[in-house]
């Protein structure tokens, strides 16, 4: 490495020299503010701007000085080649093969380390197994049962005539409101001969269907109904399903139609579930048909 | 000063004596004095990487700050703090405690907003630091493994960006943790298990929260600062590359010394970067969560967007045909194909291009002299080709709020995506292809005009010099015709700057 040429700041201009002083004192004066607001009560967009201003002050002050005034010689480094010389490499290598050697020649003691730490390792890999639950067969199934009341967020049993003609609710098996995988749609359409195949007469009640609210791509709540078109939308990934037709996508990602859920009605009038869903809900996985 | 006042000017200066002090320890002088003269090459895209080091030390400082008042639990709640709209209503303590440090704790706003913006920036920053690399050719030997480095630090980026927002359980993040867990559900024979085991179960999960803020503020922090000290090491090693020009060889670097010309520079950008991230934190909202409300399992609400370097996921998932292919009672889901095959298939090739670049061109030289993209006009279709790619992608994953906008229905966009996805990063690569041609065309005629960018004989006007963007018009090289020999012809092109 050669000495550098004699470095020289250079002359300050009138400009640069005002700006740095300008902006540092901008700066100075935008953190004082800014203790004085936060102790007054605070104030968000305040504290931004003032936060804000008293670091470009520094920014910009620092960022002149450096620029203008500090010394800006083009100096030349000598780039060294990356490698090592070869004569290195090889005493390295000697090195590492001589003791490579030493440990090498003990066989057995080498194969019983290796199969100690294994061991450990594998032993270690368990306690993952304490992160969850099985997945079994909870994919499968959700909270509906024969009888089980359907009830809306507030905990109230559904009536088929509670539902608006060509409108939806959303429902839980009661008890089970907070499984995620049991929200369903009821869905109340004009006439009962608008279903067509392959939705299950004997599943509806009258004009109502029911069908799991999770869409089969990935598992987002289907919330969006056109009741003119009677397509269901997601508003994920716009899947779109037709209610009339079993809930068979039309259109997006989702290959499945929202499975349908076994509508009855008990002594009462209540709408309840006659069984599960016909398969299993939401977002598919690799053994789902199993 | 107590000890001995009449010796003061025959004492050392106190850095001499401080210095001294650590030597003597240490031994110290002569590595620190080649630090300070270290030669760092001086051009604007240079400090593209400096940019995303300063947003992630925001991201630290912020971050650390929030700990204080983020409560990471799902045990429910009620709220009663100072926002109307909420009091009374059920919630997480973790949303509660977000929504309480944005109101009640005095520049909470502030601090969470930097936070979320310095994220946006930190990403933004690496991928086009990654960028420039690429199409200067910087990832080449000796420097792939650098590379990869960066691309994990890309990846670690963008994971620690999903588990942030992720924890604060408002209706938004929850709507993007219910796609991931069907995303990584639809893994072939492990899929169940790993969300079983991630989740702690079936979806939402008892202790996701919990786990995702282990995750979110030491384990992959502490992996990125990890992986940036091997990063810059690195860089510091085998010193930075530099664009050709004048006196600027294979081997050896030219630029300004750190101390003190470039280090003041460097701090002073770390506090523009931090300047501007405060300034986005107190004026530009992010990530209202008090307006979408507390996660409920069973709502979502259209035009739920996720954050931008998520989005090219988002629209692939919308994007994708309805494909599950099934066979012997198995099946391969479909958000696999956007939400698995893709990002692996992404970051892989990121990961091996530099291998694969040198296996087509056969070229296994290293490299110092970097690149200008119009020299290298196959490598920089396929990088433009690629942008694009990901810039429609990026685009559907907003079809909604598009088709909303524009008037236009979902399925006529979600059909011209399906479409564009081939087309437009073909089409891009083939005009980037003939536009470097016709540029390096150019810069091999000679001038037969004088350039108006021809520069001033002698040293340059201070003023000039000082202009933001550092032009070292007067070093910029003629026609560079790719790898040969470099003729000078005349004077510099008019467009100096192909980067």
């Amino acid at each position: 490495m050669t000495p550098d040429p004699e470095r020289h700041a250079r002359p300050a201009t009138r400009q640069a020299y005002l700006g740095i002083v300008v902006a540092l004192s901008l700066s100075i004066l935008a953190g004082l503010g800014l203790a004085v607001v936060y102790s007054r009560g605070g104030q968000a967009q305040l504290e931004g701007v003032l936060l804000a201003v008293s670091l470009l002050g520094i920014g910009v002050g620092l960022v002149i000085w450096a620029q203008r005034m500090l010394p800006d010689d083009e100096a030349e480094e000598a780039r060294k080649p990356l490698g090592s010389a070869p004569e290195d490499v090889a005493a390295f290598t000697t090195e590492l093969e001589r003791g490579e050697e030493a440990i090498g020649s003990r066989r057995l003691i080498v194969g019983l380390i290796t199969g100690g730490l294994g061991a450990l390792g594998l032993a270690l890999v368990f306690p993952i197994r304490s992160l969850g639950p099985r997945p079994g067969r909870g994919l499968f199934t959700t909270g509906m049962a024969p009888g089980r009341r359907l009830v809306t967020a507030d905990e109230q049993p559904v009536r088929a005539e509670d539902i608006p003609v060509a409108g939806i609710l959303t429902v839980w098996p009661e008890g089970h409101q907070d499984e995620a995988d049991s929200s369903t749609l009821l869905i109340r359409v004009e006439d009962e001969s608008l279903f067509t195949e392959p939705v299950k007469l004997d599943w509806t009640v009258g004009t109502v269907v029911a069908y799991s609210k999770l869409c089969t791509h990935a598992g987002c709540p289907v919330g969006l109904y056109q009741a003119d078109e009677h397509l269901l939308l997601c508003p994920c990934h716009q899947s779109t399903f037709e209610v009339l037709a079993g809930a068979r996508p039309v259109f997006g990602p989702a290959t499945r139609a929202l499975p349908q859920l076994p509508l009855g009605v008990d002594e009462e009038g209540f709408l309840v579930a006659r069984g599960d869903f016909e398969g299993p809900v939401g977002a598919g996985f690799w053994d789902r048909s199993r | 000063m107590s000890d001995g006042d009449e010796a003061e000017e025959e004492r050392p200066s106190r850095v001499a004596r401080t210095g001294a002090f650590v030597d003597d320890r240490l031994g110290l002088a002569r590595m620190a004095r080649t630090t300070l003269r270290k030669v760092f090459p001086d051009h604007w895209s240079f400090l593209l990487g400096e940019v995303a080091l300063y947003s992630f030390m925001v991201l630290l400082l912020t971050g650390t700050y929030l700990t204080f008042f983020f409560k990471p639990s799902q045990s429910e709640t009620t709220y009663e703090g100072s926002y109307d709209a909420l009091r009374g209503v059920e919630m997480t303590r973790a949303y509660r405690s977000a929504v309480e440090l944005s109101f009640d704790v005095r520049a909470g706003l502030v601090m969470r907003q930097m936070h979320h913006w310095a994220a946006l920036v930190f990403v933004a920053a690496m991928v086009v630091h990654l960028a420039r690399v690429f199409f200067t050719g910087a990832f080449r030997r000796p420097r792939e493994l650098n590379w990869i480095v960066g691309v994990t630090l890309l990846l670690l980026g963008i994971g620690n960006g999903f588990t942030g927002y992720s924890l604060l359980d408002d209706q938004l993040s929850g709507t993007g943790l219910r796609i991931a867990y069907s995303i990584v559900l639809s893994i072939p024979l492990i899929g169940t298990w790993i969300t079983s085991l991630l989740f702690g179960g079936e979806f939402p999960g008892p202790d996701l929260i919990e786990r995702f803020f282990v995750l979110h503020i030491l384990l992959v922090p502490a992996m990125i600062v990890g992986l940036l000290v091997m990063h810059l090491a690195m860089v510091v090693h085998q010193k930075h590359t530099q664009f050709r020009g004048p006196g600027r060889r294979e081997d050896n670097v030219v630029g300004e010394r750190i101390w003190p010309t470039y280090a003041v520079k460097a701090s002073g950008l770390f506090f523009l970067t931090t300047g501007v991230l405060a300034a986005l934190g107190g004026l530009a909202q992010i990530n209202p969560i008090w307006i979408y409300g507390p996660f409920e399992p069973s709502e979502v609400s259209a035009a739920s967007q996720p954050d931008w370097y998520i989005g090219w996921l988002e629209g692939a998932l919308r994007a994708m045909p309805a494909w599950e292919p099934r066979a012997f009672g198995f099946e391969l889901p479909n958000p696999f194909f956007a939400g698995v095959l893709l990002p692996g298939l992404t970051f892989g090739l990121l990961y091996a291009w530099p291998f694969l670049e040198a296996r087509f061109t056969k070229d296994r030289d290293e490299h110092h002299l970097l690149d200008r993209p119009r020299d290298r006009p196959v490598r920089t279709a396929l990088g433009v080709a690629t942008l694009a790619f990901y810039s429609v992608l990026f685009l559907a994953g907003g079809s909604d709020v598009l088709a909303t906008e524009f008037g236009l229905s979902v399925n006529q966009l979600i059909w011209s995506v399906r479409l564009s996805v081939f087309v437009v990063p073909a089409a891009a690569g083939l005009v980037a292809h003939r536009l470097c041609r016709d540029l390096a065309a150019r810069d091999a005629e000679p001038p037969d005009a004088p350039s108006e960018a021809a520069p001033p004989s002698g040293a340059p006007d201070p003023v000039a010099v000082a202009d933001e963007e550092p032009e070292p018009d007067d070093e910029q090289p003629i026609a560079w015709p790719p790898p040969v020999a470099v003729s000078r012809t005349g004077l510099p092109p008019a467009h100096p700057l192909g980067s």
